[in-house]
C-alpha cells in the first residue's frame, strides 16, 4: 500500500559520510530535510579502514571544516590516536590522521543528526525516485510511503546492488552485512542514468587478546598537534598506539598456492578495483620480486578488542585468509572476528554530473560519494557537503559553489570526477591537485571561511574571529617585512649558533625568517618585542614568509589557470558545427558540455590545438553575440 | 557567421590592391554596388572566376576592377569569398571598403580570414605551425626537418625526456602520498643526477634548434672590403659558381642586395655591401659606418683584401671589425704581385683564403672554410631531430630554466614538495609540446612502480 508521507525540500538518501553532510548542511541552511538510511545503526559507519584523514584527505577535512561541514569536529570528539604526516617534506603536504573509535563516531553523528532542527532521520529503504518534466517529484520508500520533495541528493555509498565475495562464496550484501539495495539501483537505470560497476575491499578483523605484539613494531601517537577543526580545542586523549608487521615468503606461497580460489582471478568479479587499493594477492601478483609487504594492525575503538589488519585486503576463501594471516609475525596465533572480503556496487558515470553535482539531465536530482566513483569517507563527505549546500542554493534560486582547482583539494576532486570520469574508485591524492602549495590543511579556513559564511553555515561569531586571525597574520607579516635587525655582534652570535652565515648588513626579520636554518620560534632571541600570537597565526606567518618564493609562484599560475576558467563556453553551442575541432573532441565536447575553456581543456581526447580552435570560436561567438 | 572584409594588402601608393570579403553573404553584399557590363546572377558564376567590372557609389563611379569569387568551401576560409583588385589608390581602396561597410559586411579583425580558415577545418593548429614551416623552407634540408617534425619525431625525444622526469617525480610523490610506507626517499644527489641528464637532453635540443635557424634562415654573410678589393667580382663569382640561388630579396637599404646560395644544403645569406660607394669623404664615411653595421649583425664576415696592394687605414678598420667575430679573410688577386703584409693579418687568427675571382681559383677553398666554421656537414648530415619551431624553443627554454629553479631548491635546502613543483613545471611545459598531461601521468608511474594501499 503506498501513502502521502507528506511533503518536504529535500531528501537525502544514505547516511553515510556524504549523506550526513549533505543533510546537515540543507537542514541547517533552513530546509526541510529527510535523511534515509537503510539501518540507523550504519550512520556515518566506517566500514573499512577506522580512521580519518592522512596525506590530501586531511586537507579534505579541514577544508569541510573551514566551509561549515561536521567531519572535523565529529572526529576531534572520537579520535583515539593523532599524527601529523609528512611533516619533512614541505608545509603543503603535511597531513592530518587520527584513529577513530568508530562506534563512538558514529554515535556522536547520529546524536548530532537528531538534535539538529528541521532534519528527520529515517529508517527506510528507498525503492523509487519520481521525476516529472525533467525534475524530481517524489520518493518512495520500501513500505509505499510517498515524500514530495524538491530535491534529492542519492549518497548511497557501496549499497547498490552490493555484491560480496569471499572466495567461492558470496551473496547479495551492502557492507558489514547489512542488506544491499536493489531496487534503486534499477530506477537509475530508468532514468537513462549510466550506471558501472566497481570493486572495492575489506581486510579481516582480528581479536587483539589472540595478537603477540611484542614481535610487532609500535606506531605511537604524537602529542602537542592541533585538531581538524578550526574551531576546536584539543581534546585530551588517551592515545592508542598502532602496530606494524610484514608479510613474509611463506604468506606469498599460501597466496599464490590459493589463486585459483580468489573471485577476481577466477573471473567471478567483474567490477574495476582501484591500483591504490590492492588486494594482498593482487600485490603478491603484480610485485612478485617484493619479499615483504608492510602490514599495519589498527585498533578500530577504545573499548572493543577488534583491530583492523590494513594491507590484507583480500578476496581468498576464509580458510586460505587464516592460513596466511596465521603466518604474519605477532598473528601466529590470530583469531578472526571478520574475515576481508571483496564488495562490488554499482556506481554512476560521474561524468553526467555539473560540477554543482547536480545531474546534467534531470533538475533537482543530485549525487554525492562513492556512488560518484570515488571511494575514501573523506572524498564522500565532501562531496556531501557540496551537494547539500548546492541543493538548497538551487532551491533559494542562488547560483551554486562551485570550488575550483585553486581553492580547495574538493574542487580538484570534483572537477576531476566529472570531467575525467573514473575508470576505477577515485581517491584523493596530494599529486592531483596542481597548486598544492596553495590548497595546504593550514590554511583550509583562510581560503574557505568566507564561502561558508555566505552560504550561511558558518556563524557570523566564528566570522569574526577568523577575521581577526586573517588581520594578526597580515599584520604580523608587514611587521616582519619591515623590521630591522642591526649587523652587531649579538645578530651574528645568534646566526652563529643557528648555523647559518653571519652578516655584515641589516636585515628584516623576514629575510632571516627565510633561510632555513632559522624558525620563527628561534628568531624570539632578535625580536623581543614580537606581540603575542595564537599559534594558528604563528605557523601560516612562517610559512608564508619561508616560502613566499614558491607562493607566488604558484599564485602566478594560478592566474594564468583561471584565465582560462573565466573563459566560460555557453550551454547551447553544438560542438558538431565547429569543423576546426577533432571529430573526437567534438564528441567528447558535445558529451561533457564542460562550463569554461579550462575544464574543456582537461577534458581527454581534447587537445591543444582543439583547445585554440575554441578560444577562436568562443571570440568569434562573443562578437556576433554582442552585434544581435 | 557574418560577413568581413579588410583591405589585404600592404598600404602604399599606387599599384594594385585587394579588398577581401568572407562570409556567407559576402556575393550580395558585392552585387550592391558591383556593375558588370552583361549583370550575370551568381549562381552562374563559377567558383575561380574572375569578372570585370565597375565599383559605383550610387550615380557614381569610383573604380575599375577585377573581381575574384571563390565558392564555399573552396577558398581560403572555406567561406564564400571573394577578392576585389583595384587599381586606384589608398583613397579609392577605403572608399571600397567603406561600401562593403555599409552594405553589411563588417570591419574584419587582423588575423580573421586564418581565424575563420582554423574554425572551418581548413587546417588544425600543430598541422599550421608544421605546413608553414615547410612552405617557408629554403633549402631541402629544412623541408626535411619540418616533415620530420610532422611526422612526430620532436615528440618522441620529448616523451623520452618526460619519462626520465615522470619517473623521479613518481618517486618523490609515492613517498609525499605514501608516507607510512617504506619506500625509498629519494634523495637529493639522486634528484641532482637526473635534472644534469635532462639538462643535457634539452640543451641538445635548444642547439638544434639554433642549428635548424641556420637552416631556416641561412647564415647570413656580410662582404666587406675597401673599393676594387673585388666584392662584387667574389659575389658574381659565387652566384655565377652556384646555381642554387633560392630567392633574392631587397635588402632593407638601397645600399644593400641580399643573396641565398647553398652549401652542403645549407642556405647562406649573403650581404653584398657592393653598393657603398666613395664618390666624396662624407659618403665615404657613411660607407665604412654601413658596413660596420651589417658586419655586427651577420653571423659571418668575409674580409676581402688585394693581395696587391699594401693595408691602408681602410683596411685597418676592416680587420678591427672581425674580433670576437666569425670571419674569413680572403687574399684576393693571387695572380698579381703580393704587396700585402701577411704577418698583420695572420695575427687576427682568421682563416685565411686565397683566391682569384679572375680565374676562379680558391672558391672551393672558401666553402670549405665556410663549412668548417658553422660545421655544416654534421648539420646538414645528423639525423638528429631539430626544433625548427620558436614555440617548442621557448617551451625547451622554460623547462631548463625551471630545471635551474629546482637545482637552486636543492641549494637551498627546500622540502621535497618545493622541488617537486618544479619537476612538475617541466612537465607542464613539455607536455605542451606532446600533448600530454602530468597528473596521470605521475600517478599511473607511481602505482606501476609501487606497491602501495590497504
Amino acid at each position: 500500500m503506498k501513502y502521502d508521507a507528506g511533503k518536504y525540500d529535500i531528501a537525502v538518501i544514505g547516511a553515510g559520510h556524504a549523506g550526513c553532510e549533505a543533510a546537515l548542511a540543507a537542514a541547517r541552511l533552513g530546509m526541510k530535510t529527510l535523511l534515509f538510511s537503510i539501518s540507523l545503526e550504519c550512520i556515518a559507519n566506517m566500514p573499512c579502514n577506522p580512521h580519518i584523514g592522512g596525506t590530501s584527505k586531511g586537507h579534505l577535512v579541514r577544508e569541510i571544516d573551514a566551509l561549515g561541514g561536521e567531519m572535523g569536529k565529529n572526529i576531534d570528539k572520537t579520535m583515539i590516536q593523532l599524527r601529523m604526516l609528512n611533516t619533512s617534506k614541505g608545509p603543503a603536504v603535511h597531513s592530518l590522521r587520527a584513529q577513530a573509535d568508530r562506534k563512538r563516531y558514529q554515535a556522536e553523528m547520529k546524536y548530532t543528526l537528531e538534535k539538529q532542527e528541521n532534519l528527520f532521520v529515517k529508517q527506510a529503504e528507498i525503492v523509487d525516485i519520481q521525476v516529472e518534466d525533467g525534475k524530481v517529484k517524489a520518493i518512495e520508500t520500501n513500505l509505499g510511503a510517498i515524500y514530495n520533495v524538491d530535491a534529492i541528493i542519492v549518497a548511497t555509498g557501496t549499497y547498490l546492488k552490493g555484491k560480496i565475495f569471499i572466495g567461492e562464496a558470496s551473496y547479495e550484501s551492502g557492507p558489514d552485512g547489512v542488506a544491499a539495495a536493489n531496487k534503486l539501483s534499477e530506477c537509475l537505470k530508468k532514468l537513462n542514468i549510466e550506471i558501472q560497476r566497481f570493486k572495492t575491499g575489506t581486510p579481516a578483523r582480528i581479536n587483539k587478546k589472540s595478537i603477540d605484539f611484542s614481535k610487532m613494531e609500535i606506531q605511537e601517537g604524537e602529542d602537542d598537534l592541533v585538531p581538524f577543526s578550526f574551531e576546536d580545542e584539543m581534546p585530551k586523549i588517551e592515545q592508542i598506539p598502532c602496530w606494524l608487521t610484514y608479510t613474509n615468503e611463506k604468506t606469498h606461497e599460501i597466496i599464490r598456492a590459493n589463486l585459483h580460489r580468489s573471485p577476481l582471478y577466477a573471473g567471478e568479479i567483474e567490477g574495476t578495483g582501484p591500483r591504490y587499493c590492492p588486494s594482498i594477492e593482487d600485490k603478491v601478483v603484480r610485485f612478485a620480486d617484493k619479499e615483504r609487504h608492510q602490514i599495519f594492525v589498527e585498533p578500530v575503538g577504545a573499548d572493543t578488542n577488534e583491530m583492523y589488519i590494513q594491507g590484507m585486503s583480500s578476496s581468498l576463501p576464509e580458510d586460505v585468509q587464516i592460513a596466511m594471516y596465521r603466518t604474519l609475525h605477532g598473528l601466529e596465533n590470530c583469531e578472526f572476528t571478520r574475515p576481508a572480503y571483496a564488495i562490488e556496487y554499482d556506481a554512476i558515470e560521474p561524468s553526467q554530473l555539473k560540477s554543482s553535482l547536480e545531474l546534467k539531465e534531470i533538475s533537482g536530482l543530485f549525487f554525492a560519494g562513492q556512488i560518484n566513483g570515488t571511494s575514501g569517507y573523506e572524498e564522500a563527505a565532501s562531496q556531501g557537503l557540496i551537494a547539500g549546500i548546492n541543493a538548497v542554493q538551487k532551491l533559494k534560486g542562488k547560483n551554486p559553489v562551485i570550488l575550483d582547482r585553486s581553492d580547495a583539494y574538493i574542487g580538484v576532486l570534483i572537477d576531476d570526477i566529472v570531467t575525467k570520469s573514473t575508470q576505477e574508485p577515485y581517491r584523493m591524492m596530494t599529486s592531483r591537485a596542481e597548486y598544492r602549495l596553495l590548497l595546504r590543511q593550514d590554511n583550509a579556513d583562510l581560503r574557505l571561511t568566507e564561502i561558508g559564511h555566505e552560504v550561511g553555515l558558518i556563524s557570523d561569531e566564528r566570522y569574526e574571529r577568523f577575521l581577526n586571525k586573517k588581520k594578526q597574520i597580515e599584520e604580523e607579516i608587514e611587521r616582519l617585512n619591515t623590521t630591522n635587525v642591526k649587523p652587531n655582534e649579538k645578530t651574528n652570535e645568534f646566526l652563529r649558533r643557528q648555523g647559518t652565515t653571519e652578516t655584515s648588513v641589516g636585515l628584516k626579520l623576514s629575510e632571516l625568517l627565510k633561510r632555513t636554518e632559522i624558525t620563527y620560534k628561534a628568531l624570539e632571541e632578535l625580536d623581543p618585542k614580537r606581540p603575542k600570537l595564537d599559534r594558528q597565526v604563528i605557523e601560516e606567518v612562517e610559512i608564508m614568509v619561508k616560502y613566499e618564493g614558491y607562493i607566488k609562484m604558484q599564485e602566478k599560475q594560478v592566474e594564468a589557470f583561471k584565465k582560462l576558467e573565466k573563459k566560460l563556453l555557453p550551454d547551447d553551442v553544438d560542438y558538431n558545427t565547429i569543423k576546426g575541432i577533432r571529430l573526437e573532441a567534438r564528441q567528447k565536447l558535445n558529451k561533457y558540455k564542460p562550463y569554461s575553456i579550462g575544464q574543456a581543456s582537461r577534458i581527454s581526447g581534447v587537445s591543444p590545438a582543439d583547445i585554440s580552435v575554441l578560444l577562436i570560436f568562443l571570440e568569434q561567438y562573443g562578437k556576433t553575440k554582442n552585434n544581435k | 557567421m557574418s560577413t568581413i572584409a579588410a583591405i589585404s594588402t600592404a598600404p602604399g601608393i599606387g599599384g594594385i590592391g585587394i579588398i577581401r570579403m568572407s562570409g556567407e553573404n559576402c556575393f550580395e553584399i558585392l552585387n550592391k554596388f558591383f556593375k558588370q557590363k552583361k549583370p550575370q546572377s551568381i549562381d552562374k558564376i563559377k567558383g575561380y572566376t574572375i569578372k570585370f567590372g565597375h565599383i559605383v557609389n550610387g550615380e557614381e563611379i569610383v573604380d575599375e576592377v577585377l573581381v575574384s569569387y571563390f565558392k564555399a568551401p573552396k577558398s581560403y576560409t572555406a567561406e564564400n569569398m571573394c577578392e576585389i583588385n583595384s587599381h586606384g589608390g589608398i583613397v579609392v581602396m577605403n572608399k571600397i571598403l567603406d561600401l562593403c561597410i555599409k552594405n553589411g559586411a563588417e570591419i574584419a579583425e587582423p588575423g580573421e580570414f586564418t581565424k575563420r580558415a582554423f574554425l572551418n577545418g581548413r587546417m588544425d593548429l600543430s598541422q599550421a605551425e608544421a605546413v608553414i614551416d615547410v612552405i617557408n623552407a629554403k633549402t631541402d634540408k629544412e623541408a626535411k626537418i619540418s616533415l620530420e617534425q610532422l611526422e612526430g619525431n620532436l615528440s618522441e625525444k620529448i616523451t623520452k625526456i618526460r619519462k626520465i622526469v615522470i619517473s623521479v617525480m613518481a618517486d618523490i610523490e609515492a613517498t609525499i602520498d605514501y608516507p607510512e610506507y617504506d619506500l625509498e626517499e629519494v634523495t637529493n644527489a639522486k634528484i641532482l643526477k637526473v635534472l644534469d641528464e635532462v639538462d643535457i637532453l634539452l640543451d641538445q635540443l635548444e642547439k638544434s634548434f639554433y642549428n635548424g635557424k641556420i637552416l631556416r634562415e641561412g647564415i647570413s654573410t656580410a662582404i666587406i672590403g675597401r673599393p676594387n678589393a673585388g666584392k662584387s667580382s667574389l659575389l658574381n663569382l659565387i652566384l655565377n659558381e652556384e646555381r642554387a640561388i633560392v630567392t633574392d630579396i631587397e635588402g632593407t637599404t638601397r645600399d644593400t642586395i641580399e643573396e641565398y646560395i647553398s652549401i652542403e644544403g645549407v642556405p647562406l645569406k649573403i650581404i653584398d655591401t657592393a653598393g657603398i660607394r666613395t664618390a666624396s669623404d662624407e659618403v665615404e664615411r657613411i660607407g665604412v659606418k654601413k658596413a660596420i653595421e651589417i658586419a655586427n649583425k651577420s653571423d659571418v664576415v668575409i674580409a676581402i683584401f688585394d693581395i696587391n696592394k699594401e693595408l691602408n687605414e681602410e683596411d685597418k678598420e676592416i680587420l678591427k671589425l672581425l674580433e670576437n667575430k666569425n670571419a674569413i679573410i680572403i687574399l684576393n688577386k693571387i695572380d698579381l704581385e703580393r704587396k700585402v703584409d701577411l704577418k698583420t693579418l695572420e695575427k687576427y687568427n682568421k682563416p685565411i683564403v686565397e683566391i682569384s675571382t679572375k680565374t676562379k681559383d680558391g672558391v672551393d677553398a672558401l666553402y670549405k672554410e665556410i663549412s668548417n666554421l658553422f660545421k655544416l656537414k654534421e648539420i646538414a648530415n645528423d639525423g638528429e631531430t631539430i626544433v625548427t619551431n620558436v614555440r617548442h624553443k621557448n617551451i625547451i627554454l622554460n623547462s631548463r630554466e625551471n630545471l635551474n629553479k629546482a637545482r637552486q631548491t636543492i641549494i637551498d635546502q627546500m622540502p621535497i614538495d618545493m622541488i617537486s613543483t618544479h619537476l612538475k613545471e617541466i612537465l607542464e611545459e613539455l607536455g605542451k609540446i606532446t600533448g600530454e598531461t602530468v597528473t596521470e601521468d605521475v600517478i599511473a608511474e607511481i602505482f606501476s612502480k609501487f606497491c602501495l594501499g590497504k
